[in-house]
């Protein structure tokens, strides 16, 4: 057998055994797709509730909440970003580290401070790899987050942002993640979570409904303080699903491209060894009927 | 008599809602007991049982971890960081 056949045999081989890889990767994030929009939308009635409430609060107490007011200058400002774990899911995770490269070329060049906090192993070889600093990292469940990561995270911004500054708190919390829009498409996108900007239309109310005037239980600082960081918490949870779900789809989508290539180079392959021992055979034949004339004649 | 509509919710999951007479709740500062008609208010609740007497069914309780709920014009909205329902709870669920 000729040695080129051989390698397209191996080739082949190789390749068939990596679209069964792909496939299956496809399948299964596919099958864990469902669950993580089931998540979403679990998450959804807390979020529109809780964003409801500090609605309330923010637009009507005339309550002064460090979480509330804008600080007079923002000299360091946190970054959250919230990537994969593994890869295989395209351009997932590049997309979302590009964006947070962006917002924190903006945020150096209005004179700020960056402090970085990671989520997925992505990022953290990201970082690793260009020899940059960062707060801390969080990794492992990306793609299937719980609310106990959420609520360490909201716990350990929050605690940066109640810092002073000269003993590296920060000023303002950004979050870089990935918003699930639909199956198809999925936009690496920033928030502002501190200082809070209370977007009314993200709650549920229709613009024309009054929000109630309220009764406090105890004082209004206390309901807050005991409101807020459930909001960023809330917010933090909802980004990370939210995530999750895009990891999900782009690593469906990025296993079904890879399987259809492998498809279509295992086709180009089969070609090739097919053309090569008909060239064998070929040759072979010419060989031995210019051996017999040779003998003949 | 007018009734109340509450609704629960813990942080990832939707844990109950329908119609009810009675909520009674922990706060930071003591028990409440919530009717239809109540003012507008927004509490902290503090661990404990919540119960909850649904205009159809028996009353049944939940048991949280901590929160707020909100009441506005005979809707009552229990924001729960971690819900437990207890037993006959399944009644006038929807």
């Amino acid at each position: 057998m000729g040695a080129q056949i051989r390698v397209y045999r191996q080739k082949i081989a190789s390749t068939t055994s990596m679209g069964k890889i792909f496939k299956a990767m496809e399948l299964i994030a596919s099958s864990r797709i469902g669950k993580a929009r089931a998540r979403v939308s679990a998450s959804l009635p807390y979020a529109n509730a809780i964003t409801r409430a500090v609605t309330a609060v923010a637009s009507q107490s005339e309550v002064e909440h460090p979480l509330t007011t804008e600080p007079e200058s923002i000299r360091r400002a946190a970054v959250l970003v919230l990537t994969a774990d593994r890869g295989l899911a395209g351009s997932y995770s590049a997309g979302v580290l590009k964006q947070a490269e962006h917002l924190v070329e903006l945020l150096h060049s209005e004179g700020k401070d960056v402090k970085t906090y990671l989520v997925g192993r992505k990022a953290q070889a990201y970082f690793d790899f260009r020899g940059r600093d960062y707060a801390k990292v969080w990794t492992g469940g990306t793609d299937a987050p719980d609310f106990e990561t959420a609520r360490e995270l909201g716990k350990i911004l929050l605690q940066d942002f109640a810092e002073e500054f000269e003993a590296g708190g920060v000023d303002e919390i950004h979050v870089v993640f990935t918003q699930f829009k639909s199956m198809v498409v999925q936009e690496p996108t920033v928030i502002r979570l501190l200082p809070l900007e209370v977007v009314e239309g993200e709650s549920e109310t229709p613009a024309d409904e009054l929000l109630p005037l309220y009764e406090y239980e105890p004082e209004p600082e206390q309901v807050l303080d005991a409101l807020l960081p459930r909001y960023i918490e809330s917010r933090i949870f909802n980004a990370m699903l939210q995530a999750a779900a895009s990891e999900l789809a782009a690593r469906q989508r990025a296993m079904k491209s890879a399987g259809d290539n492998a498809k279509d180079l295992i086709e180009k392959y089969t070609r090739l060894r097919n053309n090569a021992r008909q060239a064998e055979v070929t040759q072979e034949l010419s060989e031995i009927v210019a051996g017999a004339d040779a003998l003949n004649g | 008599m007018a009734e109340l509509q509450v609704e629960i919710v813990a942080a990832d999951h939707f844990v109950w809602s329908g119609a009810a007479k009675l909520v009674k709740g922990r706060t930071s500062n003591g028990e409440i007991g919530i009717l239809p008609g109540h003012v507008p208010m927004l509490a902290v609740l503090a661990a404990g049982d919540l119960e909850i007497d649904p205009v159809s069914g028996s009353r049944f309780s939940v048991q949280v971890d901590g929160g707020f709920f909100s009441v506005d014009t005979d809707r009552v909205v229990i924001v729960a960081d971690n819900a437990v329902m207890a037993e006959s709870a399944a009644a006038g669920t929807r």
